[in-house]
């Protein structure tokens, strides 16, 4: 969604010794808020909604997961402690929505970075068609995620659609019904996961490019290093950073994601692509189950949190090498 | 670039850049060939890449079956809203947190980041319930509300980015000349930053006119809601939607985000990234 959190976020601090981070280690603490006169008036009036309608409602979401709260119903809710969580423990398809989420975070995640690092590169040499590259690489990202899945969709058509058309042009027979078919379903949204969140991907390791020193390639290109090594030696100590950071993010969001596999499969077929969000969805405002979808919901952030904390601890380890 | 790069090499880039052009575009061109096909050929078994008879008849088709222009109508009071709203009250709060070192910044900071990871079932469950005891479900103030919290936290990051552009020498020597701190702000730094407002709110625009999660859950009725959850409607219940007005609907929703985009995608490629991966 915001390509510009991924790639501002690894630069938030400055480098190492810059005054920006020494200010920040110093014993001293930092006041809340600056005592300029008129400074509150200006951080409120986003502070509250921020408070009230983010901050409050992520807390009263947690608090929800340990009571008994349903939709539509007289009795008042109560606290049932770690009730849900214990059922969550027993429920086999949350645990099977829970690996395909996991099946579908990863096998979006690793090929999207993998082909973005490629087009990166080629857009990233003088090439001719470097410009319509550029331009057509937005089109997944300025798109309604709901477009792409029912573009998809018509790509995927059994009968009128562009793919089974040209397996049936190659000889490869007939084609198949690949958002139903319980083998190729999985695969089929993934590899539109892999389209829609390329761009992002793409135009964040670009930007990382753009900042290696171009005078280290010519140096190494001089000192006679092939391309591969040029590119293990200068290009990918600079681009980690940003790789990183852009894998991390692509991760939770491939996991959170909801609005894609909704409108191609609908979790089907036999709930083969129900990522957990869309188990979470239904059993929140379909049956109603708000404490139950909420113990999910925290069982994902807690999925998160360790990829978050991986990935900070992968920073560090980048951190000594440099 | 200077380095040499053998023939072969440049073939192969070539080859390999053409893969991803076709990759990237060929779902998109299939949408429009579809949107514009009429029935006929649509419904025969060997589909065509360009429409024989090209024809608007799905277009009209898909306003007689939805409500299309009340979805554009609300889209646009939703995402207008949401964006002006949240550029409004995220500027002052991205100026401090750009020039200050405080807590608060960096707790506002924090945030920024892990709201990026939160799963937003865990948010909209309780939202709902709120917006209900207010009852402000199915109405397109719940859900303005939620955009423009939704918006703030990569607002803010745009923002900071783009405060941090602007020289602080400027707004010293405004104060030197006796400029208050607010004149100062409205004067001196307010119209350097005038260009990152926009793009942010261009922004702001597209994502809440592309969102689809929330606005599923907290409008019911057709005539209220936004166009992603109408265009669902078209797909019936067993996949077996029609497709031509499918695509003639779906396509006609994505334009004013590719125009947007088109328009602000070089401050976002270029100028805001880059500036934000150096810092």
């Amino acid at each position: 969604m915001t390509l510009a959190n991924a790639t501002v976020q690894s630069g938030q601090h400055g480098p190492p010794g810059s005054p920006l981070s020494r200010r920040g280690r110093q014993g001293r603490q930092a006041p809340l808020i600056n005592r300029n006169a008129g400074t509150w008036f200006l951080v409120l009036p986003a502070l509250i909604p921020i408070l009230i309608l983010s901050v409050g409602p992520l807390l009263y979401g947690v608090a929800l997961a340990f009571t008994d709260a349903q939709s539509g119903r007289t009795r008042s809710t109560q606290w049932v402690g770690g009730l849900n969580f214990q059922d969550l423990l027993h429920d086999t398809l949350f645990w099977d929505s829970f690996r395909i989420g996991l099946v579908w975070a990863v096998g979006v995640t690793v090929p999207q970075f993998l082909l973005a690092l490629g087009l990166a590169l080629l857009l990233n040499q003088n090439l001719r068609m470097r410009w319509l590259a550029r331009a057509l690489a937005i089109i997944p990202w300025a798109m309604p995620e709901v477009v792409v899945g029912i573009m998809w969709r018509l790509v995927y058509n059994p009968d009128a659609g562009v793919l089974n058309e040209i397996i049936r042009d190659l000889g490869f027979g007939d084609g198949r019904d690949w958002l139903t078919g319980l083998a190729t379903a999985l695969p089929a949204v993934i590899v539109v996961g892999v389209w829609a969140g390329m761009p992002q991907t793409t135009v964040a390791l670009l930007a990382g490019l753009q900042n290696t020193p171009h005078e280290l390639h010519e140096a190494a290109a001089l000192d006679g290093a092939g391309a591969w090594r040029r590119f293990r030696t200068v290009t990918w100590p600079a681009l980690r950073p940003v790789a990183l950071a852009i894998t991390a993010l692509n991760f939770i969001w491939n996991f959170n994601s909801f609005a894609l596999v909704y409108v191609l499969t609908n979790g089907g077929p036999g709930g083969r692509t129900r990522l957990p969000m869309l188990f979470a969805y239904e059993e929140a405002f379909r049956y109603g189950q708000f404490g139950y979808a909420a113990a999910m919901g925290c069982v994902m952030v807690a999925v998160i949190s360790v990829v978050l904390a991986l990935h900070l601890v992968g920073r560090l380890r980048g951190g000594e090498d440099r | 670039m200077s380095l040499r790069t053998s023939r072969s090499a440049r073939t192969g880039q070539y080859v390999a850049l053409l893969g991803y052009l076709v990759f990237l575009a060929f779902p998109f061109l299939w949408l429009i060939s579809t949107a514009f096909k009429p029935a006929r050929e649509l419904g025969s078994l060997h589909p065509t890449w360009i429409p024989e008879h090209p024809t608007l008849d799905n277009f009209r088709q898909a306003f007689d079956e939805q409500p299309l222009l009340q979805a554009a109508a609300n889209s646009l009071v939703a995402a207008l809203s949401a964006a002006l709203i949240a550029v409004v009250i995220a500027t002052p709060m991205a100026y401090v947190m750009a020039r200050h070192r405080t807590r608060l910044s960096a707790a506002a900071t924090g945030w920024v980041v892990v709201s990026q990871a939160f799963p937003f079932v865990l948010l909209i469950i309780p939202l709902f319930l709120i917006l209900k005891n207010l009852h402000l479900i199915n109405s397109l103030w719940g859900l303005i509300m939620v955009y423009v919290v939704w918006a703030l936290p990569f607002a803010l990051w745009m923002l900071v980015g783009y405060v941090r552009a602007v020289p602080p020498e400027l707004e010293e020597a405004a104060s030197v000349d006796g400029a208050s701190r607010l004149r100062t702000l409205v004067s001196v730094t307010i119209p350097l930053l005038a260009p990152g407002i926009v793009a942010t709110a261009l922004f702001a625009f597209i994502t809440a006119w592309n969102e689809f999660f929330f606005a599923l859950v907290l409008l019911k009725t057709p005539e209220k809601q936004t166009l992603p959850v109408v265009l669902t409607h078209f797909l019936g219940a067993e996949g077996a939607a029609e497709l031509g007005p499918l695509a003639a609907a779906a396509f006609l929703a994505t334009l004013p985000s590719l125009v947007l985009f088109a328009v602000i995608q070089r401050r976002i490629t270029g100028g805001m990234l880059a500036g934000a991966v150096k810092s």
